[in-house]
């Protein structure tokens, strides 16, 4: 059954898009990530203009971190002052991030921007996933415990205007989380994904929050962002696509569900090799098709290519 | 079908009655092409009938646009857009139907005034360009058209049906462009145009999609806003309906 997208305007199988939703959905039930650094590439494997696919991206990631937050919020793991002084930076990083969105779209750049991102991005976080679980592997297999140290001082915490978190007991510069959540926001508007994938090992290796209030956190932080993206993305570039963010949602949200049931009974090591298989499968695939000739070097494209 | 069987019908009992005196009728079965949730392309029967020999030449053109083309060079082994030139008022769409290949019996000069064939399109790239690469661009833009869907050539022959009556079925692809379409029918005899018609075609989105790509273009900011809600209530629902269970 084919399904008439809109903003997109194209014409897709809605059962593909419902699996998509709901394969994406199960990894990020099972490994906690957002999902939107394998949907957005995702969507744009089948077709949907890139400025798109970034921009409903951002949308169905407000859907899933709302959902997610909840129960981070019960178990009062959401430190909100932290995630304030993030969301500060990560305001401004999406605003400035989408008028650079726009710029580049303008000069005709920003299909290259996004693909380029990615194949960084998953290639960067695709190799230290592919290292961590086979690390993880030989540890398990020899059981020899590695001690590492929880908390490092550094020039970091010489910097300025220091804030006390209770929650995550630390007292730090504001500008480090800032700053953290200024990237996010960059990311968030140009690559249509939460972040989490940056900010989590960020807020663990650089401002050294527990672990326990990191998720809740991140998430906290990342509604609002890509709520700012939804909106600056509708507003100026009318590149938000309800009707497809909708049938994403609804996938991701059933997929979620069945992925934190599956999730528990599956070996840890060897599901985040997988996802590492995946990412880094992604990855090639997306830079494969910027060094490769095209078929035809020309392209039509009305402030977008195909 | 029985609509289109009923139109046939209904020209042919027009053609019966002694008032008619014009050479070359036709319409279209639907003059809207209606892009609804579950569009995916369509076909419209162009019907018709003439009076005596002669051969039809029909050409749907959609309306005019600006598009820009690109080119990729590789720099440092990735290939990217870094030439762009745009064509004026040239087709949204553009499709050529014939009762024959269309060769001799159809003059330049016809061809020419009437822009049937992609060569009389007058299609120029603007700014600054050599001949030969304005002539790449040129072909680059026909042949990504092509590509889409959007320049049809080959296919869509019209059928006469007993020297009288002639029938095609024009296609629409599901990536169609919107907007006002012109149908025009030429009857061609012994090298000229003997008589001519234009019909017009709406292809336009209906329905709710319709109304959602008019939200999104005309209340950016509201929805925006409505995106942002949706998704939240998304969310909210998603948590409390698997917390229960």
């Amino acid at each position: 059954m084919h399904i008439y997208l809109p903003i997109a305007e194209m014409s897709v199988n809605i059962f593909l898009l419902l699996g998509m939703g709901t394969g994406v959905g199960m990894l990020s039930g099972i490994f906690g990530v957002g999902g939107g650094f394998l949907m957005t590439p995702l969507l744009i494997f089948i077709g949907v203009a890139p400025v798109v696919a970034v921009a409903t991206e951002a949308n169905q990631i407000v859907a899933s971190s709302v959902s997610g937050v909840l129960a981070h919020w019960r178990r009062h793991n959401v430190d909100f002052k932290m995630g304030f002084v993030l969301l500060v930076g990560g305001l401004l990083g999406s605003t400035i991030g989408v008028w650079l969105f726009k710029l580049l779209r303008d000069i005709g750049q920003i299909d290259l921007v996004i693909k380029l991102s990615f194949v960084l991005f998953l290639g960067i976080i695709g190799a230290l996933m592919a290292v961590e679980s086979i690390r993880a592997i030989r540890r398990s297999r020899s059981s020899v415990g590695q001690r590492r140290k929880l908390h490092q001082h550094n020039w970091l915490h010489g910097l300025p205007f220091k804030m006390r978190f209770r929650r995550s007991k630390l007292y730090i510069s504001a500008l480090l989380p800032a700053t953290i959540g200024f990237v996010v926001g960059i990311l968030a508007a140009i690559m249509g994904v939460g972040g989490g994938f940056f900010m989590v090992p960020a807020m663990i290796y650089v401002l050294g929050m527990p672990t326990s209030v990191v998720v809740g956190t991140s998430l906290f932080q990342i509604i609002f962002v890509t709520a700012n993206v939804t909106f600056l993305q509708a507003y100026q570039n009318q590149t938000v696509d309800i009707v497809l963010a909708l049938i994403l949602m609804t996938g991701g949200v059933v997929g979620a569900q069945i992925g934190t049931r599956v999730g528990g009974r599956l070996k840890g090591e060897h599901l985040r090799g997988l996802l590492a298989t995946l990412v880094l499968g992604v990855c090639g695939k997306l830079g494969f098709d910027l060094v490769v000739e095209p078929a035809d070097l020309y392209s039509i494209g009305s402030g977008d290519e195909s | 079908m029985i609509r289109r069987l009923i139109g046939l019908v209904a020209l042919w009992i027009s053609m019966m009655s002694p008032a008619h005196s014009e050479p070359l009728i036709a319409d279209l079965s639907e003059h809207l092409v209606a892009i609804t949730t579950g569009f995916t392309g369509a076909e419209v029967l162009l019907f018709g009938a003439i009076e005596g020999e002669g051969d039809l030449v029909v050409v749907v053109s959609g309306p005019p646009q600006t598009a820009e083309v690109r080119r990729k060079e590789s720099v440092v082994g990735i290939w990217l857009n870094n030439a762009q030139v745009s064509f004026e008022n040239a087709p949204a769409y553009y499709q050529i139907l014939a009762t024959r290949e269309i060769g001799d019996w159809l003059p330049q000069t016809i061809r020419e005034r009437h822009k049937i064939g992609v060569e009389f399109l007058r299609l120029t790239p603007s700014g600054d360009l050599s001949p030969e690469e304005s002539k790449a661009f040129t072909a680059a833009f026909i042949r990504n058209k092509e590509r889409m869907g959007h320049y049809r050539f080959t296919e869509g022959k019209i059928t006469k049906l007993g020297g009288r009556l002639f029938r095609a079925n024009v296609f629409f692809p599901a990536n169609v462009p919107t907007g006002t379409y012109k149908v025009e029918v030429f009857l061609i005899r012994e090298g000229a145009v003997e008589s001519a018609q234009t019909t017009p075609l709406y292809v336009s989105q209906i329905g709710i999609g319709a109304d959602i790509y008019q939200f999104a273009h005309e209340y950016s900011a509201s929805y925006g806003i409505t995106a942002i809600l949706i998704a939240i209530f998304a969310g909210l629902g998603a948590a409390f309906a698997f917390r229960r269970t």
